[in-house]
């Protein structure tokens, strides 16, 4: 028997819209909205990986900017500790950042080119537990260092001296600092090389046992969310099509979209690929300004009908596997 | 099948500030009529240089020696004009991120135009009507209403089929495709890829892939070379590679890739980084992440042995004979 799960964090029904400027708008058209992220629900478990895949413009991002309030929320709740993080003071919010942190997926981008590595990472630990002593702080930095892979000479340099795999590590030194209950992992390693992948990945996963961490793992490769994640949630367009634990999602994917997106990943076995009658999409991501009515996929689906345009399909439970569920009225 | 392009200890080097940069060590590939040739590697392992040499795209600091033989001639200190005759009329190319290489200032039909214009002598009606049958072959809808647009108004999908369209447009020998995929989603990098190899048996050319995805490689090549540190460390038709890959590097990069039907716990993982490309050591530029490193492989770089037909790799593992 395993042990009742427990919900870290709580999403219900949110939604990220954005304005966009309109040449030419008239007074009395309506103002145009970019919705980003629509209508989306889900919870995250303790101590589980959440991978959240899709394409690009699909809202992965907007979705995990907004549970760390860089983006405003335009409806919906977020609940973290039983409290909806909309409604939270500032005090409140000055705690929550300590306790949910963000990889990024440019490592140089987001270090301080005029920052040493030593400064990067003690900042976050500065500002949430000032007035320690400068010794208490160094101990801090190197343990932290040596628990990512770097060594305790490195610690005067600057981002530039790195290289992308050691850099994507400081990023996470940085994160791990304030010993987080939550990790954002953006696109932490598509912007490496498949060696250094795997190493980061590795990492991470160790990290995670070691300090029990929740991790939000955002990607648009489905082999390494695969690899790391215990449920799966595909986006398109903003909206959530279907959401299952790993093996379900993998060996059993319900919805079209999964279906195209599994077959559409090249397989590095020759024999496989080359046997592999694909069943491609067609087109591309339509403007998310101007979404399909119905079901957004329906304009790439293969098997979509008139209905399909009139009926907004829910995510419902479906009778494969334990919560999986899917977002099409075909299923 | 006749030979296409043949490679031979292609050299390439960069002068900068900091001192030489040997981006390319004595790199010979043969490349036969119809075939598509993989060049796989990592970030900075000298793939792009490579075809950068062979389509004399290299900037004014590289030093390059060799010889590339094209269809029998020597492409390598030809003048700009004789180059430019064979650029994007027998070898054409496309890039890794189709916005920058197309001009945002011109419509599609002025850049794709110029190219039969100036190859071909055609008028710019007749070349106009040619380019619309081409972005028809390439499957974009309503070719003669988007023949008129801006690159801007086309997605990234969209973008990379007017390049290959432009690349085609003078039926070459050889398409070489630096990364054509990299930029775009996995539904859309499944799309180009199907339509480069529709269009490679159509046309019948001959191309050469660079990827660093070794899925894309296993599905679209015939024969793979594996760089490393500038250097060629393993060559072998794709099919023999994937299964039994003899170099330690090859071995550890499909190790590497998450795979979609295995449940492993941990991936394999090369450790430690490149080698910097200022500062080579002498031996094998791998030593240093080799599992199976031995003193040999940091003093000398092996040469190649014949490892079954047509596959050959360097590594100091199958040179059983001479260690002592």
């Amino acid at each position: 028997m395993t042990p009742e799960k427990k919900v870290l964090l709580e999403v219900k029904n949110l939604k990220v819209y954005f304005k966009v400027k309109t040449k030419n708008r008239l007074p009395w058209q309506a103002k145009k909205k970019l919705k980003a992220v629509d209508d989306v629900s889900f919870s995250i478990y303790e101590g589980e990986t959440l991978g959240v895949v899709g394409e690009s413009g699909c809202g992965k991002t907007s979705l995990a900017r907004s549970l760390i309030g860089l983006n405003p929320i335009s409806s919906g709740e977020v609940i973290w500790k039983g409290k909806n993080i909309a409604k939270f003071s500032s005090k409140e919010w000055f705690l929550l950042r300590s306790e949910i942190q963000y990889v990024f997926q440019d490592p140089f981008a987001s270090l301080d080119p005029r920052y040493t590595v030593g400064e990067i990472i003690a900042e976050p630990l500065t500002v949430h537990e000032p007035g320690k002593s400068q010794a208490y702080y160094r101990e801090q930095v190197l343990t932290i260092m040596q628990k990512v892979g770097l060594t305790e000479k490195m610690i005067n340099r600057y981002p530039h001296e790195f290289s992308g795999g050691q850099a994507q590590r400081i990023g996470i030194a940085r994160a791990l600092i304030l010993r987080p209950k939550l990790l954002i992992c953006d696109e932490p390693v598509s912007a490496l090389d498949v060696s250094i992948q795997a190493q980061v990945i590795n990492l991470l996963q160790d990290l995670q046992k070691e300090f029990g961490l929740t991790i939000i793992f955002i990607a648009h490769n489905l082999s390494v969310v695969k690899h790391i994640s215990n449920h799966v949630m595909v986006m398109y367009l903003g909206k959530i099509m279907e959401y299952a634990d790993k093996y379900s999602l993998y060996h059993m994917p319900q919805h079209p979209y999964t279906q195209a997106l599994l077959a559409s990943i090249p397989e590095p076995d020759p024999v496989v690929e080359k046997s592999k009658k694909a069943v491609l999409l067609e087109g591309d991501l339509p403007s998310p300004i101007n979404p399909p009515t119905g079901c957004v996929f329906r304009t790439r689906c293969p098997i979509a009908s008139a209905e399909c345009a009139e009926i907004i399909p829910a995510l419902e439970n479906t009778n494969v596997g334990a919560a999986h569920q899917v977002a099409c009225i075909k299923v | 099948m006749a030979t296409l392009l043949e490679v031979n200890n292609l050299t390439i080097d960069f002068t900068t500030r900091n001192g030489t940069i040997h981006a390319v060590d004595s790199a010979s590939f043969i490349l036969q009529e119809g075939q598509t040739l993989g060049i796989v590697g990592e970030s900075g392992s000298g793939k792009s240089q490579t075809v950068g040499a062979i389509m004399g795209l290299l900037p004014n600091n590289a030093t390059v020696s060799g010889s590339v033989k094209f269809q029998g001639q020597e492409l390598l200190g030809l003048d700009a004009k004789a180059m430019n005759k064979i650029r994007g009329d027998r070898i054409c190319m496309i890039f890794q991120d189709p916005m920058s290489s197309l001009n945002p200032y011109l419509t599609i039909e002025r850049q794709m135009t110029e190219v039969l214009c100036l190859h071909k002598g055609m008028s710019r009606k007749d070349a106009k009507i040619e380019s619309i049958k081409m972005l028809d072959a390439v499957k974009i809808p309503e070719a003669k209403q988007r023949i008129n647009y801006y690159p801007h108004e086309f997605s990234g999908g969209m973008r990379q089929r007017v390049m290959i369209a432009m690349a085609l447009l003078c039926r070459p020998k050889l398409l070489i495709a630096d990364e054509p995929t990299t930029a775009l989603d996995v539904t859309v990098q499944a799309q180009i890829l199907n339509l480069l190899a529709e269009i490679k048996q159509e046309f019948h050319m001959a191309m050469i892939l660079i990827t660093h995805d070794m899925g894309v490689v296993a599905g679209s090549c015939d024969y793979v070379e594996v760089m490393y540190a500038g250097k060629l460390v393993e060559n072998a038709p794709v099919e023999a590679l994937f299964a039994t890959p003899k170099h330690p590097y090859t071995q550890g990069l499909l190790g590497a890739i998450p795979k979609l039907n295995d449940n492993l716990e941990k991936l394999i993982t090369i450790p430690g980084e490149l080698p910097n490309a200022l500062h080579p050591h002498a031996g094998c530029p791998f030593a240093d992440r080799c599992s199976k490193v031995m003193d040999i492989c940091r003093t000398q770089m092996p040469g190649s042995t014949s490892e079954g037909p047509d596959r050959s790799v360097k590594c100091w593992l199958y040179h059983s004979g001479e260690v002592a």
